[in-house]
């Protein structure tokens, strides 16, 4: 141990990063895991405002709806919505993993596409079920 | 000079791992709780959507869904200070900014779960 090499002489191999490797489904579905819990870290400020806006008077209310009924706000808490659900089914597929169970080839797979179908498919239906609810486009 | 100490006397308690564990578990403990509160607080939004004032007041003001709320505030704010923590320390190495940014995503997190707790608490006591 004592003429042990210290790690600093040794030209020690270097793990390859993300471009080494050819894109695979599961990794693409990791990226997008954080880069959705990413974006809905920044979005809490939304839901703080909308919060606040309900709590603080019709007056700025009505400034959130306007600026959340845009199309800007619509593309926004859209896009939201999607990240919300894909990184609540994608946690889900974490617990899974965390109890031992489906890192088979097959089964990983399965989970992945299950996700990103069922992140997908949700959102449409909330949002379908939403316009519909309130009227069609307001 | 060489050292008497041993190589792991040495290292002893430089590595990062001092909360390692009870971060893990406590993003898969608020990631479980996550789960029942968003769809819960998803159909509570929706159910709020194209309604006026008045109405999102007296919703968010109830005593079930102010409560619903308040613990999806806590649980989602707590998960998410843990998960940008992660990803500081994975890209940030220099040992500086990393605590820098670190003590900034808690006073975010934080601060969004007050913000939003005093607006529901505000809502729910009618003041």
């Amino acid at each position: 141990m004592a003429n042990a090499k210290t790690p600093s002489d040794l030209t020690r191999p270097i793990s390859p990063h993300l471009q080494i490797y050819r894109p695979m489904l599961t990794m693409m579905m990791s990226i997008v895991h954080r880069i959705t819990g990413g974006a809905l870290y920044v979005g809490t400020l939304l839901l703080a405002w909308w919060l606040l806006a309900i709590a603080s008077g019709p007056n700025a209310y009505a400034t959130f709806q306007a600026v959340a009924g845009s199309f800007i706000g619509r593309l926004v808490l859209f896009g939201y919505t999607w990240a919300l659900l894909h990184h609540m089914l994608g946690g889900l597929r974490h617990l899974i993993w965390d109890t031992g169970h489906g890192f088979g080839p097959a089964e990983r797979e399965w989970a992945a596409r299950a996700t990103l179908f069922g992140s997908i498919t949700l959102t449409l239906l909330l949002w379908i079920f939403m316009y519909v609810m309130t009227g069609g486009l307001r | 000079m060489k050292s008497m100490r041993t190589p792991l006397g040495r290292v002893h308690g430089l590595g990062s791992a001092k909360a390692g564990t009870e971060a893990f578990w406590h993003q898969r403990l608020t990631a479980i709780a996550n789960i029942p509160l968003i769809i819960a607080g998803v159909v509570i939004v929706i159910s709020l959507v194209g309604r006026n004032h008045a109405a999102a007041v007296q919703i968010l003001g109830s005593p079930v869904i102010a409560i619903v709320m308040l613990l999806f505030i806590l649980s989602v704010t707590y998960h998410m200070r843990i998960g940008m923590q992660v990803i500081i320390e994975d890209y940030v190495h220099e040992e500086k900014s990393k605590l820098a940014l670190i003590v900034l995503n808690t006073f975010y997190a934080i601060g969004i779960a007050l913000a939003s707790a005093f607006a529901i608490l505000k809502l729910a006591f009618g003041v």
